[in-house]
């Protein structure tokens, strides 16, 4: 049975802050809250679409330059983005495929954006990232708790 | 092709500073340099960063390696899975057990077909299906999804497909680590194997759409696909003994622009008798050269789809072998020599590789347990197979700790590294006009660039970065024009 939460983080894990997402989601991941599937992948791509269908909600994890720090939250809706190759892909993108391929509105969904600074390959995150990783899973713990999430399982 | 770097006077050049995308760091951008008659003299294609990747990898253990190198591409992470598993094959010296090697054929072709796919439907069909002028807010898959949202559902289930393949041979939807030093270390179970095989037929049905609609835009527009961006090259690509197309194996063979052989069969593990790695003051890629024809400036050559399809001698699938005689005869051969030629050779391969696939799934080795061999233990190890985008090379040496002390790649882009200055320097002589950036060099840069799909390294996640900018610089250093598309897709000059 489809989980009706799906969290999606996306990054590489090698490259420093950009690690953000996939840690936020496997934080979330190891509570193991029943109504929450967790998803993470190196990039965003046409398939995750295929992620949205059966949701009740969906949230998006990635990290930004541009955020504020520790982190912005914004509701996100399809749209059309120009891309000038396939190694990246916007969410906004992946709702319009998702209405084409189900000729439905996608589920609500928001886009969690967490400040990282540093992006080398190879290198862990950094200091401001750790602190605003811990300040964004707060959130999140909060926001699940609001989707009438059971959170006590090992929270 | 041979006067890319050849300016008597580089300093009396003015600059045309195109930048590109959404780098985190390393970004990309391009470069004209005029002459002193405003013509296009010089492109430089700066997009890719892969610097650091081999210090990434020195000084861990070498059963390691198959999966932390999928940390390099997200897009791509199955070929640097097999080339690094193919040289750890060499330093544990194995000779793969027949289950272990088509496990990881399906793999690969999985790889194929998913990264085919996806460069197909979302990136270029949009191009091509629009027209290189149209609004790039409307040129892009949402746009080809409201034109046809059939062609986008196949484009989405054909990589869903290759997607699965992936999973069910690496283990896992991301990080896979199915293909070990020696071997496997799973081989498909009989319900995934029915799984996959129920919908292979369909699969192959939706390539050969894919090719009649590139086929179809060919014949409709053959001068402009013919002459767009065009430029000559030297080529080479992997083939199998008996001259087939091969993915995953094979010996190097390399054609001078003049279709003449250079070399056949040439050993893998002794690359760098075949081809030099040169630097450049102005850019962290290198420069890859054939050795024996001279330098990095004029010895130069082209990988890739475009490459594979047209110098093997054959493809050993017969759907696909057959899309590739009729690709072949196209306008006496000039599809095969055109850049949007890579197109239709990526959809070819497409379906050899959904047809390999097929042959795959009937075969009972797939589910067989036989999975790691051993061997006799070496210092170093090569791998070298052909990725989507074009031969990929994996080099390392091993100390007696079991540690990487070196490692070398070379990836597709970086082989194709001036093969893209020379086709953007195409483009840009044609519609570039001396004066100002227009909208329209914006985009046939980026049709051109396309054709290529160049691998940018991964890190690419920061929201909102400007996708493209473009600058003019005077001789003197001065910014004469100034140019931007922003991360909606609009030209803008700020």
């Amino acid at each position: 049975m489809t989980a009706p939460i799906l969290v999606f983080g996306w990054g590489n894990p090698a490259r420093g802050d950009d690690a953000l997402g996939p840690l936020l989601v496997e934080w979330i991941a190891a509570l193991q809250i029943p109504e929450v599937e967790c998803l993470t992948d190196f990039q965003l791509q046409v398939e995750h679409a295929l992620d949205l269908e059966g949701r009740q909600c969906v949230l998006f994890v990635d990290a930004s330059l541009d955020a504020e720090a520790p982190f912005t939250v914004r509701p996100i809706t399809p749209a059309a983005r120009a891309d000038c190759n396939s190694h990246t892909l916007a969410p906004e993108a992946v709702l319009q495929v998702y209405i084409e391929l189900q000729e439905r509105p996608p589920p609500p969904c928001q886009l969690l954006a967490i400040h990282g600074e540093s992006f080398e390959l190879g290198t862990g995150l950094s200091a401001a990232a750790k602190n605003n990783l811990a300040i964004a899973s707060e959130w999140v713990k909060n926001w699940l708790s609001g989707t009438g999430c059971q959170l006590s399982v090992r929270s | 092709m041979t006067d890319l770097e050849t300016a008597s006077h580089p300093e009396n050049l003015r600059r045309v500073v195109i930048e590109p995308l959404s780098r985190v760091e390393g970004h990309g951008k391009v470069t004209l340099l005029l002459d002193t008659d405003n013509r296009v003299q010089q492109a430089r294609l700066h997009i890719v960063e892969f610097r650091g990747f081999e210090k990434f990898i020195e000084g861990r253990p070498f059963w390691e390696v198959p999966v932390m190198v999928q940390r390099l591409c997200g897009i791509c992470p199955v070929s640097h899975h097999l080339a690094a598993s193919k040289a750890m094959d060499q330093i544990v010296g194995a000779t793969l057990t027949p289950t272990a090697e088509k496990i990881r054929r399906l793999m690969h072709y999985g790889q194929i077909l998913q990264s085919h796919a996806l460069h197909f439907f979302h990136l270029a069909s949009p191009d091509l299906l629009f027209g290189f002028d149209a609004d790039a807010a409307q040129r892009n898959i949402v746009g080809l999804v409201a034109r046809d949202p059939a062609i986008v559902r196949k484009g989405v289930l054909l990589r869903k497909y290759g997607q699965e393949i992936i999973r069910m041979t690496a283990g896992k939807r991301v990080h896979g680590t199915g293909s070990v030093p020696g071997g496997v270390n799973k081989s498909l179970a009989p319900e995934e194997r029915a799984s996959l095989l129920k919908d292979s037929y369909e699969i192959i049905g939706w390539s050969r759409e894919a090719i009649g609609i590139v086929k179809s835009l060919f014949e409709q527009n053959l001068a402009l696909y013919r002459d767009f961006a065009h430029f000559d090259a030297h080529s080479l690509c992997l083939v199998r003994a008996d001259g087939a197309l091969d993915f995953y194996d094979g010996g190097l063979r390399a054609r001078r622009i003049d279709g003449t052989t250079l070399f056949d069969h040439f050993d893998t593990d002794r690359y760098w008798d075949a081809i030099v790695e040169d630097v450049k003051p102005w850019s962290y890629m290198k420069f890859p050269f054939l050795r024996a024809l001279g330098d990095a400036d004029t010895s130069w050559y082209r990988v890739g789809p475009l490459t594979r399809v047209g110098q093997c001698d054959f493809i050993p699938t017969p759907l696909a072998e057959r899309e590739r005689q009729e690709f072949l005869a196209c306008a006496d051969g000039a599809a095969s020599r055109a850049t949007l030629g890579f197109h239709w050779a990526r959809m070819i391969e497409m379906l050899h590789a959904a047809e390999a696939i097929k042959e795959l799934l009937h075969d009972d080795d797939i589910v067989g347990q036989d999975l790691v061999a051993t061997g006799q233990r070496q210092e170093r190890g090569v791998g070298v197979i052909e990725a989507p985008r074009g031969t990929l090379i994996h080099h390392y040496r091993v100390d007696e700790n079991d540690q990487v002390i070196r490692a070398n790649l070379i990836v597709s882009t970086t082989h194709n590294n001036q093969a893209m200055n020379a086709a953007i320097r195409s483009v840009a002589r044609h519609y570039f006009d001396g004066r100002e950036i227009t909208e329209g060099l914006l985009n046939h840069i980026e049709v051109a660039i396309r054709c290529f799909d160049p691998c940018l390294s991964c890190a690419t996640h920061a929201l909102g970065r400007m996708p493209l900018e473009i600058e003019i610089v005077g001789a003197g250093g001065t910014a004469l024009d100034r140019a931007a598309r922003d991360s909606n897709g609009r030209f803008a000059r700020p």
